[in-house]
């Protein structure tokens, strides 16, 4: 259990990072908080050459408010995601999320840029981002350009990102308010990833109809899903008419679940449009509160 | 081959240096070098909890750091937990009053967990606990004596401050 030798380059700028991502191509690969890459380079399902540590590349880190939104840096780790005030009151899906990711060890070390660019289809953050429509800023040598979150997940574990590019940033709308947001996932035991999992995000205009709803799934198909029928059946509706275990139930026609040792297809698909009625209910309330309140 | 790196690291309180190729993990490291055999290696991937230390004050799995990250670090393992060699700290205290484990294996990765987990919510409800404790496993006590050391300790750092 002990991985292949590599060669390890420190960089400290993004400049630094992309030319050495340039040079080695194919034969280097970035490490990010390692929760994912370590434990793949130590069972050998995989070896690279160069190794380039972003630990130390500073203009990587933090949350920053702005345009609308928030742009958190892709070195941010999942403990600080989860814990910043600004991302809890602009974009409260990826708070929510947040705990539901492993054990506070592995989110002391972990990234929102790793868990995104592994794309694991289980994955928290993942589904967040295509949720919310995220936007993915990407670097390479020569240049910058950005992906939308519908481009950025490409198939299990592979994203629109090259190998020779880098993830920087990603950045997230906050929704006018009042609106209503929930996460929940199904587990064997807490921390581990997840069989089935939803996000979900209401917003309603000044009489109370839904004109914002978007729905991510996690664990139901090769990449995060979005519940297309779900948003579809919901908009127009007034929020307090919305029969959520019933429009709930639609998400099973937007999934695509693969069977594995953890939960068969057919369970993932049950038991995944039963969870998205529920945390469907739970973002209902969640408005019903704002509202109230506001 | 890739080369060997000088590292240098604050351990327990004390500078310690070494060398190692860049895939020696933190893990390696403390063990084999700085002397910690407390840091136990249990599953090498990231699961058990059993390597936990804190670096730089959080709980961090050490097999899946590489020492050169570290390299410059403050590092506690549970050697470096105790405040003097006469006295345990409150959570090692509760752990042996409230029958916290039986082989000591998973002990190490348990004591750092906790003692990092208390800090960050000193009151802790048993739902709480049980999330806290969720990130190391344990083939021995059936973790009832786990949590109850996890409530004592609370308590006596509550206490304590
Ligand atoms: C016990 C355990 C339980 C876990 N449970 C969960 C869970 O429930 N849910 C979950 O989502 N995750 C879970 N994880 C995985 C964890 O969240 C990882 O932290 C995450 O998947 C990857 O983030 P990282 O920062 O550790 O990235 P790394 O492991 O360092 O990298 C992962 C991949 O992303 C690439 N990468 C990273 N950053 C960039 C970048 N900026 N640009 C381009 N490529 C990049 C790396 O090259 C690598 O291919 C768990 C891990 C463990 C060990
Ligand atoms: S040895 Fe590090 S988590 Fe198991
Ligand atoms: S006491 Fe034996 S593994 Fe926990």
């Amino acid at each position: 259990m002990k991985p292949a030798p590599f060669d390890y380059h420190a960089p400290e700028s993004v400049a630094e990072s992309v030319a050495l991502l340039d040079e080695h191509g194919d034969d280097a690969k970035p490490l990010a908080g390692g929760q994912s890459l370590v434990p793949m380079l130590a069972m050998r399902l995989t070896r690279f050459e160069h190794i380039v540590d972003l630990n130390r590349v500073d203009e990587l880190f933090g949350v920053a408010v702005g345009n609308g939104g928030v742009r958190i840096g892709a070195m941010t780790r999942q403990a600080v995601v989860e814990t910043d005030a600004a991302v809890a009151e602009r974009v409260p899906l990826l708070h929510l999320a947040s705990p539901h990711i492993g054990h506070f060890q592995i989110r002391n070390r972990g990234t929102i840029g790793g868990s995104v660019a592994h794309a694991d289809p289980a994955s928290e953050y993942p589904a967040v981002m295509l949720a919310l429509d995220g936007v993915a800023e990407i670097a390479s040598a020569s240049g910058t350009r950005e992906a939308s979150a519908a481009e950025f997940f490409e198939s299990t574990f592979m994203t629109a990102v090259a190998p020779n590019e880098l993830l920087v940033a990603l950045r997230f709308p906050s929704w006018e308010r009042p609106a209503g947001f929930a996460f929940d996932e199904i587990a064997r035991r807490s921390g581990d990833f997840a069989l089935a999992g939803a996000a979900v995000g209401i917003g309603t205009d000044g009489q109370g109809r839904i004109n914002r709803a978007a729905v991510g799934m996690l664990g139901v198909g090769p990449t995060p899903r979005r519940a297309a029928s779900v948003e579809a059946a919901l908009m127009g509706l007034a929020a307090a008419d919305a029969d959520a275990a019933e429009i709930g139930r639609l998400a099973a026609d937007d999934m695509d679940p693969v069977g594995d040792v953890h939960a068969s297809a057919e369970y993932r698909r049950r038991a995944g449009s039963t969870l998205v009625g529920r945390v469907l209910a739970d973002a209902l309330a969640q408005l019903r509160k704002e509202a109230g309140d506001g | 081959m890739a080369d060997q790196k000088s590292l240098s690291m604050t351990v327990n309180g004390r500078t310690r240096r070494g060398r190692g190729e860049p895939r020696l993990t933190l893990a390696d490291f403390l063990r084999e070098q700085a002397l910690c055999t407390g840091v136990h290696v249990g599953c090498e991937h990231g699961v058990c909890g059993s390597c936990t230390v804190l670096m730089d004050g959080e709980a961090v799995r050490s097999c899946l750091l590489f020492a050169v990250q570290a390299d410059g670090a403050d590092i506690t393992t549970v050697e470096g937990l105790a405040p003097d060699p006469e006295t345990l700290h409150p959570v090692q205290e509760a752990f042996r009053d409230c029958h916290g484990l039986q082989c000591g294996f998973c002990t190490p990765g348990f004591i750092l967990s906790v003692a990092a987990f208390l800090e960050a919510n000193p009151d802790p409800t048993d739902d709480e606990i049980r999330h806290g404790i969720a990130g190391n496993l344990c083939r021995c006590t059936g973790y009832q004596g786990i949590v109850a050391a996890t409530r004592q300790a609370a308590a006596a750092m509550r206490a304590g401050e």
